[in-house]
């Protein structure tokens, strides 16, 4: 199995030569889906040249290259990060509404800043490094 | 309401110490994979971010509270000036006093066009620099540390401005090494760039 990293999940795939895989897979990784005019999401498709798509089957790196993200392998290939492309965050920015996220608090239970919508957020960082 | 994230990829148990000091009621959530620095694109800490009753962003990621008098800090003794712990602690206090001002009564919000004016944009290389820190933390935590080191090294060269990218990739490295004199002469070599850039007001 090969483990993909994205931005906010981690999957287990059965994939060869890189990242070809099944629609099925592409799709669960990514949340993107294989169609006759490339990989589709809501109304947004984005064409897929013949090189990326088999049978039966897709390279989700050369999709996820084609949107702009960063596709990056471990050595052994065997791990791999899909980065959210700039682009995509930067239009998120810049679209004012905050980012939401879901991250466990320090007992594991898991909290979305969506939770506290209808109140004021002081959003902060710190670290004990 | 108060939310307090803790980078620290090295996960809770880093940050509890802290946490069960501050009896805080708010929440402190832990971000291993520093989910929310590749979110609003943050890169020290403390940084914050204000955002509205309807979600919106109306003060952009901005250092909080934090001063670059520690800069002028006797390494030796580990203490500064009085008059430079006076002026941190003021400027610490100013930044609390502008966060109860904006709750009770929205001042200091900024506009839409002011704070998208004053965004980081994001580049396919700080995109990149993200991915690669993301596969570190999984790599070091799943017994693969010197991979991970050279891909969180990459990381930081990609993303020379994330100081909390270089702490932390040094931090995993060797505990405390994210203040060491390796840290100190890469702060010297910002020259008059802040390491805790002000906030506007």
């Amino acid at each position: 199995m090969t483990k993909i990293l994205t931005p906010t999940a981690e999957h287990d795939v059965a994939a060869r030569d890189g990242l070809w895989m099944s629609p099925a897979d592409a799709e669960r990784v990514t949340g993107w889906t294989l169609k006759p005019e490339g990989m589709c999401r809501a109304e947004a498709c984005v064409p897929l040249p013949a090189s990326a798509v088999g049978t039966n089957e897709v390279d989700l790196a050369a999709f996820w290259a084609r949107l702009g993200g960063p596709v990056i392998a471990s050595d052994e290939r065997d791990v791999w990060a899909l980065g959210a492309p700039a682009d995509e965050r930067n239009a998120t920015l810049e679209g004012l509404a905050a980012p939401d996220f879901t991250l466990p608090d320090v007992n594991g239970v898991p909290r979305s800043l969506s939770q506290l919508r209808g109140k004021k957020v002081f959003l902060a960082t710190w670290a004990s490094w | 309401m108060v939310v307090a994230v803790a980078e620290e990829s090295r996960g809770a148990d880093h940050a509890r110490p802290w946490i069960d000091q501050a009896k805080s009621d708010y929440w402190q959530l832990i971000d291993t994979e520093h989910r929310l620095e590749d979110l609003y694109n943050l890169v020290n800490v403390p940084q914050a971010i204000w955002i509205d009753e309807k979600g919106t962003i109306v003060r952009p990621p901005e250092t909080a509270g934090s001063t670059d008098h520690f800069r002028r800090m006797d390494l030796k003794t580990r203490t500064l000036l009085p008059k430079d712990q006076e002026e941190r602690l003021a400027a610490r206090q100013a930044y609390v006093d502008a966060v109860r001002a904006w709750v009770t009564s929205g001042k200091h919000a900024l506009s839409a066009n002011a704070v998208r004016a004053n965004l980081p944009r994001i580049t396919p290389e700080m995109a990149e620099s993200r991915a690669r820190f993301r596969l570190g933390v999984w790599l070091r935590a799943n017994g693969r540390a010197a991979e991970g080191d050279r891909q969180m090294a990459e990381a930081s060269r990609l993303y020379p401005d994330s100081w909390s990218m270089w702490r932390q990739a040094a931090d995993l490295d060797e505990v405390g090494k994210a203040s060491s004199p390796a840290f100190w002469k890469r702060v010297q070599a910002l020259g008059d760039k802040p390491y805790y850039p002000p906030p506007k007001f």
